[in-house]
């Protein structure tokens, strides 16, 4: 305090609004962020002690290098052809995002969220899981089902909410939910199911089990108060869960650095709760694959959560509903340095000698045939607009599990 | 039969279940080795171990939203709001994910859950230990809402509650704990030790969730309220010598409409009481109801008697609570109305 007590031998305050490096009609610039390169950064057994990993918050961890070969301690774990399965999950989820962007412009549902330059994070980590193990998912997780087989038709009947819409036509499109494939039900609020994987996780150690489950947030959401709430439960009692920050820099128009504010990154706020934080080029199937088996198995042998944070970046616009052009260099995308998470693989597989150009294009051709034919089916099913749909007399229902008496009365006054 | 308290029949009714169902468990703020502030969860830890009732940080959407992780795993847990006024950082929580679950997985998952709390006023808890919030979760189809005016009921309703496939709020009101109050601040309290319904019966009973009972018959007006109001309501009448039709709800939603409508056809008349603020309270959607079904046999306008539409107070605790007095002035201009 000053003599004069007002406290003002400092000057005025400010106050710091942070802003993206740059906006519509700059040049994309990410010279703020370091890239280390491919296979540098170490692999620490999963029973270290997180005091002993705090470096791995700060830096990224990557296995394939500009060459396309797969290099460093956190490479050779997938054979050929669980690589090219990989591939062809991704290359699916982005087909099948193609089309039900455009089926969303042709008015055959409302709304639509795409996963373009992100299909790795979720493809690649649904095949480190095991049978039972549950996701708590945002809305850009899909290839989590993909990945794991569930029915295109399905996903698809979800999002036209047609008269085979499993949700019965209560749900947005794109929020999907099937316990048999370890997926539940998308709230489509932020965060919230953040403390709610952890709560499935301690219920599987309570009951001595041995699933795990994984959290899924954005970059954006990390600011909700329940992410904060999920990771002092998820350290107190050390559950087994993996909780996964996607960082694709972009909420909405709100570049990153709102919400990760001071802190040097996403996966920093782990430390404060010893937890071991990772983070991993997102856009990089085999490091993605390597990181989530590492934390998966830390949780499974009851070493407690890990926090991974996803780097990568949302290519596309955040829904149908949104225009990146407003807010970001329109080329931004194609500057990102980490490139697409298809073409990498793709060129990796091509220098192991596993593919080819003519092998790619053909495959190309298929999954496009195989999700224009689920497109049809789903659509002889009928549309948001047009063909079957579920009934009005499904909107009582559910509501809870016996249908009360008000609900009752409600449904006959209206007539269903 | 043996008598107990509130707190002792709550804490009974998750002993019975926890020993019935390995699938029961209990946490909330300071409820593990020291039982809650209440004491309601006393010994549980001690007797069924660290991993099946404990504490937690306090974060009460933590707590809930754990706890809706754990029902859909398949676990039954009943956790405990340390007070109903701090229930508010949960409530998107209990809103957006627990109400909603069954629905929007169509069944897929769903959330067994109960979320207990203390309610209401007459401790000196100033504005954050006195709300009344029923209506904030009455507005939420998905959720049912219970509030017990006994220990026998407190216990059938709440394991009648924990067996429930559904998310349950269990409002407990704290005035009443340790016995009846009747608005009458300034004399003593008797025990629920030497009231009837402090007799709670051991082992497993339920009291059904969705039905009202009446604490009185009577001919001359009907009077409909729950938790502690039941006993203000009770005196009330018998100070203006009013034979009152005493209907305690029991459970809010789902709502015992038909005991409701039959009792206000018979009288024709109609107070309601409760401890929560007026505007857009439950009462509001009492009297509604009480119009749409009951209209062309009203004799007389239905009546509310609620807190006044302020934060809780402190010195003024009886000028806020709607006591015996306030009640009894509704009565008798219903009665003349």
């Amino acid at each position: 305090m000053s003599d004069d007590g007002r406290g003002v031998e400092f000057g005025p305050l400010s106050l710091h609004v942070p802003e993206p490096a740059v906006r519509p009609g700059g040049e994309p610039d990410f010279s703020n962020v370091t890239f280390p390169d491919a296979g540098s950064v170490r692999r620490p057994d999963v029973d270290t002690n997180p005091e002993d990993m705090r470096d791995l918050a700060f830096s990224i961890i990557r296995v394939l290098n500009p060459e396309g070969e797969a290099v460093g301690p956190w490479a050779n774990l997938l054979s050929d052809d669980q690589l090219v399965e990989g591939l062809r999950h991704m290359m699916t989820l982005r087909t099948f995002d193609a089309r039900m962007q455009i089926a969303q412009r042709q008015g055959k549902t409302s709304f639509y969220m795409q996963h373009l330059g992100e299909e790795a994070v979720s493809c690649a980590f649904r095949k480190a899981l095991a049978q039972g193990d549950m996701n708590f998912p945002t809305y850009r997780q899909a290839g989590l089902l993909i990945a794991g087989e569930y029915p295109m038709v399905e996903m698809m009947c979800q999002i036209y909410s047609n008269e085979r819409d499993p949700l019965k036509g209560r749900q947005l499109p794109i929020m999907y939910s099937s316990k048999e494939h370890g997926f539940f039900s998308i709230s489509g609020n932020l965060a919230t199911q953040y403390i709610q994987a952890v709560g499935w996780a301690m219920a599987s150690a309570i009951k001595n089990d041995s699933k795990i489950a994984a959290a899924w947030i954005g970059d954006g959401s990390t600011a909700e108060s329940d992410f904060h709430a999920a990771l002092v439960f998820a350290s107190t009692y050390k559950a087994p869960v993996v909780l996964n920050i996607v960082n694709n820099q972009w909420a909405i128009s709100t570049f990153q650095g709102i919400a990760r504010g001071g802190s040097g990154t996403f996966a920093a706020r782990g430390l404060g709760f010893g937890i071991p934080a990772l983070r991993v080029d997102g856009n990089d199937y085999l490091a993605v694959f390597a990181v989530a088996k590492w934390a998966i198995e830390r949780a499974r042998r009851n070493l407690g959560p890990t926090l991974v944070e996803y780097v990568t970046y949302r290519a596309g616009a955040h829904s149908t509903s949104d225009d990146p052009s407003a807010y970001r260099p329109k080329m931004e995308s194609e500057a990102w340095p980490l490139g697409d998470p298809i073409l990498r693989l793709k060129n990796h597989l091509i220098a192991r000698g596993a593919w080819s150009e003519e092998r790619h294009t053909q495959t190309e051709a298929e999954i496009l045939d195989t999700v224009i034919a689920a497109q049809k089916e789903a659509e002889s099913f009928g549309t948001l607009h047009a063909g079957g749909k579920p009934s009005a007399r499904d909107m009582f229902e559910g509501v809870y599990e016996q249908m009360p008496l008000h609900l009752r009365r409600q449904r006959q006054q209206a007539g269903v | 039969m043996p008598r107990k308290t509130m707190i002792e029949s709550i804490r009974d009714a998750m002993d019975t279940m926890m020993e019935r169902d390995e699938n029961v468990v209990v946490f909330g703020e300071d409820v593990g080795f020291f039982g809650g502030v209440f004491r309601c969860t006393q010994g549980l830890q001690a007797k069924y171990g660290k991993t099946r009732c404990f504490d937690t940080p306090i974060s009460e959407s933590g707590i809930v939203g754990a706890a809706i992780g754990m029902a859909s795993y398949g676990l039954r847990p009943c956790v405990e709001i340390q007070f109903a006024d701090y229930v508010y950082p949960a409530y998107d929580q209990i809103v957006s994910e627990a109400a909603r679950l069954r629905y929007r997985s169509n069944g897929d998952f769903t959330c067994p859950m109960v979320v207990r709390m203390p309610v209401g006023g007459g401790i000196f808890g100033g504005q954050t230990h006195s709300q009344s919030p029923e209506a904030l979760f009455t507005h939420v189809s998905g959720l049912k809402v219970v509030v017990p005016s006994n220990p026998y009921d407190a216990k059938g309703l709440l394991i009648a509650a924990i067996e429930d496939p559904d998310p349950v709020i269990f409002l407990e009101p704290k005035r009443i704990y340790n016995g009846p109050f009747d608005g009458h601040h300034d004399r003593p309290v008797t025990p629920w030790s030497k009231h009837d319904l402090g007799e709670v019966p051991d082992g497993h009973y339920t009291v059904p969730l969705g039905k009202a009972i009446k604490r009185r018959e009577g001919s001359q007006l009907t009077i409909l309220t729950y938790g502690t109001m039941v006993y203000v309501a009770e005196a009330a009448a018998a100070e203006h010598n009013i034979d009152a039709e005493i209907i305690d709800l029991r459970t809010l939603l789902p709502l015992d409409l038909e005991t409701i409508i039959e009792s206000v056809s018979k009288t024709g008349r109609c107070v309601v009481v409760h401890e929560a603020t007026l505007t857009s309270g439950f009462g509001a959607e009492l009297a509604a109801l009480v119009q749409e079904h009951c209209f062309y046999k009203l004799e007389a306008p239905v009546a509310r008697v609620a807190g006044w539409d302020t934060p809780y107070p402190h010195a003024q605790e009886w000028d806020y609570f709607p006591g015996p007095s306030r009640v009894g002035r509704a009565l008798v201009e219903t009665l003349e109305g």
